[in-house]
């Protein structure tokens, strides 16, 4: 039996290990490590072509929060693997990730993410700061760079509301980690370059979170314009990109009746003016 | 042979460390958890703003204790352990309030039996259901027994009184204000001082939240909450009152000894 010194935590230990730390990922991977996403496993063959991909995030932020928005195509080399789906993710009441890259992966990563916040958030009675989730996803997706090397690459976007500053947050990372903290846009996936045009030439600051919205659809749009992995608002199918928005209220996930009227007002626009809204020149 | 030097029966040693857990459990102050229409309502008399007695454990399930702080928080850390990673593990969905119950009953027996000293400690897991026949409030004694209550339940401090008075007043389907006002009224010695509004610790496990159920009501919320109550309560602290002279006439239920709660001390 064992002494009374070590219960009841003693006790307690046996079941659940209590590493000491706020983490559940060191949790898990002390107590069930076969849970955590693949780590050092070596495969015969690279398998980056065979698998799903998640293509175009973008995050701006506005006056008070910031916006994400992400297509819904995953393609497997040439092929459409899905057309509806999500790779906007809501981490906790205050910050989301979007993903690129490996989808399967990605999608586990973005569970693990969001457990990994929450867990800490009910240990310690508070919430992380931003810069710490911020570089808790950097470690993870550092983790994942063995991976990485052989194909199944996944890079995040990741958005946040401050309280402290009052304003949004946007960080991007690379398959080694980072994080680094981006001013006002970023975009992620294979239609991020179009995208990141596009939003050099729209954003405005100090905008409302309805204009940035609409920027950010308008971003998408010529990112599958441009990009023959990312696709655009599927009008027939009725499947639209995922914005979410977040601001000091919380993280709010635009619903498909709200994001179908901003496409629509694209869309109408862009019958007249296919390349969308022009630039003032001077 | 003769009995070995120092021989105490095992009724004895259970019935020493019984009383032993109870006289400590009866030190702190009353903890009521209750329904409300929207879900479950914890009210926790607690001067400290740090040491939380109630907090989260899962997206539906909500945990308040009474007792000896390092022993339930030690509770409540394997708790969300154990949430976390059963929901990780398979969905979100699969983590219920009658699982951690059955956790924590074990491990509250185990200690009971095998260790010298008997954990301090009595727990509420409640958990919320998308309509309020889904609800379940379940209490667990330091020694492992489960109580699967219904509607209401109070521990800690004179708990029996404090139950009494929950039960006269209690009625289905309260709106939060009245159930918030029941629970101040249950945990309030007839003719005492109610708490005041910074010394309370309110949470609610609401049904019509997304994602996370559990929520803190603290600071202008609670304020404005507790204004709508009939009998609003002072927003100043009041001084200690002197001990209550009917507190020598009968010894409390649970019978402890030394610094006991009468409920007339708003701390």
């Amino acid at each position: 039996m064992a002494s009374h010194r070590d219960l009841p935590a003693g006790l307690m230990n046996q079941l659940f290990q209590n590493t000491g730390s706020s983490s559940f990922t060191e949790f898990v991977g002390s107590y069930a490590p076969e849970l955590l996403p693949r780590r050092g496993e070596v495969l015969a063959t690279p398998i980056g072509d065979q698998v799903p991909h998640a293509t175009t995030i973008v995050a701006a932020t506005f006056a008070g929060g910031v916006v994400m928005a992400g297509d819904r195509r995953a393609t497997s080399g040439n092929i459409i693997s899905q057309r509806d789906v999500e790779k906007v993710f809501r981490a906790d009441d205050y910050s989301c990730m979007g993903i690129a890259g490996t989808a399967s992966t990605g999608i586990e990563f973005a569970r693990l993410y969001r457990v990994e916040l929450e867990h800490y958030e009910k240990v310690e009675g508070r919430s992380m700061s931003v810069q710490g989730k911020a570089n808790r996803l950097a470690t993870m997706i550092r983790g994942n760079l063995a991976m990485a090397m052989q194909g199944l690459v996944v890079v995040p976007l990741f958005a946040a509301y401050d309280p402290d500053r009052d304003e949004g947050r946007i960080f991007s990372y690379d398959v080694a980690g980072g994080p680094y903290e981006r001013e006002r846009f970023d975009a992620i996936g294979s239609g991020s370059i179009f995208a990141r045009g596009s939003l050099k030439k729209l954003y405005r600051d100090g905008a409302s979170a309805d204009d940035m919205v609409m920027t950010l659809i308008q971003a998408l749009y010529d990112a599958a314009d441009d990009d023959s992995a990312t696709g655009g608002p599927d009008v027939t199918r009725k499947i639209w990109p995922i914005v979410s928005v977040i601001d000091a209220d919380g993280f709010r996930r635009l619903s498909e009746e709200e994001v179908s009227g901003y496409v629509q007002q694209m869309l109408d626009a862009r019958m007249i003016s296919p390349d969308g809204p022009i630039a003032p020149l001077r | 042979m003769s009995m070995p030097f120092g021989y105490a029966s095992p009724e004895q040693i259970m019935r020493d460390k019984a009383d032993y857990a109870r006289k400590g459990i009866a030190r702190g102050r009353s903890v009521v958890v209750l329904q409300y229409v929207d879900g479950i309502l914890f009210v926790a008399p607690n001067p400290s703003r740090a040491l939380h007695k109630i907090s989260e454990i899962y997206d539906r399930i909500g945990f308040a204790a009474v007792g000896r702080y390092n022993e339930f928080e030690e509770l409540r850390l394997g708790g969300i352990r154990y949430a976390d990673i059963n929901g990780y593990t398979y969905d979100r969905s699969d983590v219920t309030g009658r699982g951690l119950a059955n956790l924590y009953a074990s491990n509250l027996g185990r200690i009971f039996t095998e260790s010298i000293k008997s954990l301090e400690v009595e727990v509420v897991v409640a958990e919320v259901g998308d309509t309020k026949e889904g609800d379940a409030i379940y209490r667990l004694t330091f020694d492992g027994s489960v109580f699967d209550e219904h509607g209401f339940a109070a521990m800690g401090g004179q708990a029996e009184a404090v139950a009494g008075r929950l039960k006269e007043r209690y009625r289905e389907s309260m709106s939060l204000a009245d159930a918030l006002e029941v629970a101040l009224a249950a945990l309030t010695e007839p003719g005492g001082e109610r708490p005041p509004v910074g010394q309370l610790e309110v949470a609610v496990l609401d049904r019509n939240r997304e994602h996370r159920k559990f929520l803190r009501l603290t600071g202008a919320r609670l304020e404005r909450l507790l204004a709508q109550t009939s009998n609003p309560p002072s927003a100043t602290a009041t001084p200690p009152a002197a001990p209550a002279e009917g507190s020598g006439d009968t010894p409390p239920p649970t019978g402890p000894e030394g610094d006991v709660d009468d409920g007339s001390s708003p701390l």
